[in-house]
């Protein structure tokens, strides 16, 4: 018995040693990387740890420790609350949109690029259509308001030049969700079609020529040579976007909606941020924050996992 | 060159004009941004929609730039993109250089701690208490520090210094070159194309990004472009008095159309310089990871 705890116990001084001199040899490595380890703990993991709250009736005067424990009442209360259903709707509603238009535009884009074979032509239209990915949403919503005010809006103006009522595109709900796509496919499309463009220009050109040697039509070329030549790409892609079903542009949705707007895209984070910072129903919004990063954390992995089988990792 | 066949040049035509219709597309809202900026009221209810104006008045821009606190608003912006982007590249290049060693013991454990970030966080409400316990409201720096390092970035700089070859830098530490000087004369200066991109990206979300300021501060002379640009949008009550008894000659529109092309044309300015390197970037970003 005795024996054998000494025996056990040398690895274990052995491994620390080994430790000490791997820090002293590599000294200049990890005080490198220090202020990064640092940062993470502090700004990633802390609030990680944080979500706690999420179990706890939270209050911003009792503090982290004082407030009281709750169990799983702020997730019932999300799961029972009237609002439950439309932001879990809008979110996947409007995600999906997204991920059937905003996907496919760019796509086409780069097939259509990749028929045009004058440069300078080629040049400019990517040059154009990149551009808007660099804008804001603050940016590209005063350029939507430019273009859909109601009182001097360019669509307004035409629609009342030409006798018809002006419409509230900003404000009415039933234009928010194509609001919201029509604008992500506008400051995107151009952005997302990079990477399908270097997918196009791998494929090997002997193919087309054989496949004209054969008589192959424009669209059998494009069916036979191009879309499989891509597929690869297509599918990571793919994967990787239904992995953020639950992230429906933060950024974009906050700067879009509006007390009138609202009820048709307001998304889970929108919610969260109302909830918590503004009603400062603090325990309730890390609940619903908790929620969607468990959801989230789940798809991811099991994107990754699809993914490796189509011979690719995500990150 | 294969002679084009009738059905063939048809779909050139077609390609080229669906192309030429799209760029107009993304054009179209700019001009008539920048045509509303600078019209005057009086040729706008005489005319009706005017793209291209008669007359040029900059009373809008004059409006923006005295009552909208946007020459403050510029410095903090300014503030944050440059110090910012200085600083997280700095931070991002420092932890990448060790994660890139295969060697370093631990190597693998510090990699899935950051990298675990990317995938699960604490979320919106657990930070920002976090902040405000540290007292970083109200500070200009909270732009700044929360945002430090990127994981993605990270990764993405550290996959571009492992597949530099080893034996270039092996036979500097020959010589006795230290680590620190290995990276500053070795892998830095072979590394400018991913530090670029890496510096745009990081700069690009300094310059865009609102939300953090809209959270983290209150005092309206702390904030940045973009949330000054987005009050003048959504008409939130923000001007000074003096602004007050100063409006009437020009449009509440022009005045918005005017603070957009103001916060627009930096952007503008600097894309070309950017465009060499963002293509690369994207794909870095994309597929290597």
């Amino acid at each position: 018995m005795q024996t054998k705890l000494a025996a056990e116990a040398i690895p274990i001084s052995k491994k620390r040693n080994s430790w000490i001199r791997a820090i002293q040899k590599y000294k200049v490595m990890y005080i490198l990387l220090f202020p990064a380890l640092v940062y993470f703990a502090v700004f990633k993991y802390i609030p990680l740890a944080g979500i706690i709250i999420a179990f706890k009736n939270y209050n911003l005067a009792l503090g982290l420790w004082d407030s009281p424990w709750v169990g799983l009442k702020n997730f019932q209360d999300f799961i029972n609350g009237v609002y439950f259903w439309d932001i879990m709707r809008n979110t996947i509603v409007i995600s999906l949109y997204k991920l059937l238009f905003g996907f496919s535009a760019p796509i086409a884009l780069a097939l259509l690029l990749n028929e045009v074979h004058t440069q300078w032509f080629k040049k400019i239209v990517q040059t154009i259509t990149y551009l808007p990915h660099f804008l804001s949403w603050v940016i590209v919503y005063g350029l939507m308001v430019a273009l859909l005010a109601p009182g001097d809006g360019l669509f307004n103006m035409i629609l009342k030049e030409n006798g018809f009522e002006p419409i509230s595109f900003l404000t009415e709900p039933a234009w928010g969700r194509l609001l919201v796509i029509s604008s992500e496919i506008w400051k995107d499309i151009g952005w997302g079609a990079i990477l399908y463009l270097a997918a196009l220009a791998g494929i090997d050109p002997s193919l087309y020529e054989a496949a004209r040697m054969d008589g192959a039509s424009k669209w059998r070329q494009l069916w036979h040579v191009t879309l499989p030549g891509i597929r690869g790409v297509i599918i990571l892609m793919l994967i990787l976007k239904l992995s953020h079903i639950l992230d429906a542009g933060f950024d974009q949705i906050f700067m879009f909606a509006n007390t009138f707007n609202q009820e048709k895209i307001d998304i889970i984070d929108t919610w969260v941020y109302r909830e918590g910072l503004e009603r400062l129903k603090i325990g309730l919004a890390t609940a619903v924050g908790l929620f969607k990063a468990v959801i989230g954390f789940i798809l991811v992995l099991a994107a990754n996992k699809i993914a490796k089988k189509f011979d690719g990792q995500i990150w | 060159m294969v002679k084009l066949t009738i059905g063939e040049k048809a779909w050139q035509s077609t390609v080229y004009f669906i192309l030429i219709v799209l760029s107009l597309l993304c054009l179209l809202p700019f001009l008539y941004v920048v045509a509303v900026s600078v019209t005057p009221e009086s040729e706008v209810l005489r005319r009706g929609i005017v793209i291209i104006p008669e007359s040029f008045t900059f009373a809008a821009y004059k409006e923006v730039f005295v009552s909208n606190g946007i020459g403050q608003a510029y410095k903090i912006t300014l503030f944050r993109t440059i110090v910012g982007t200085a600083l997280n590249v700095f931070f991002t290049v420092i932890a990448a250089y060790p994660l890139s060693k295969k060697y370093l013991p631990g190597r693998s454990t510090f990699l899935l701690f950051i990298v675990f970030t990317m995938m699960f966080s604490g979320g919106l409400i657990p930070t920002y208490l976090l902040i405000r316990s540290l007292g970083m409201l109200n500070s200009p720096w909270v732009l700044i520090v929360p945002h430090l390092i990127s994981a993605f970035n990270l990764v993405i700089i550290k996959g571009f210094f492992e597949q530099l070859p080893a034996e270039i830098e092996e036979s500097a530490r020959v010589d006795g070159a230290s680590e620190l000087q290995s990276l500053w004369k070795i892998i830095l200066p072979l590394s400018m194309p991913v530090l670029a991109t890496i510096s745009l990206f990081y700069a690009v979300g300094h310059w865009n990004s609102y939300f953090d300021a809209i959270v983290y501060i209150n005092d309206a002379n702390l904030m940045p472009l973009q949330v000054v640009l987005r009050n003048i949008l959504l008409n939130i009550a923000n001007q000074s008095a003096e602004s007050m008894a100063n409006t009437g000659t020009v449009s509440q529109f022009a005045v918005q159309m005017a603070a957009v092309v103001v916060t627009t044309v930096p952007i503008l300015i600097v894309y070309p310089f950017m465009q060499k390197h963002f293509t690369k970037g994207m794909l870095m970003g994309s597929i290597k990871g």
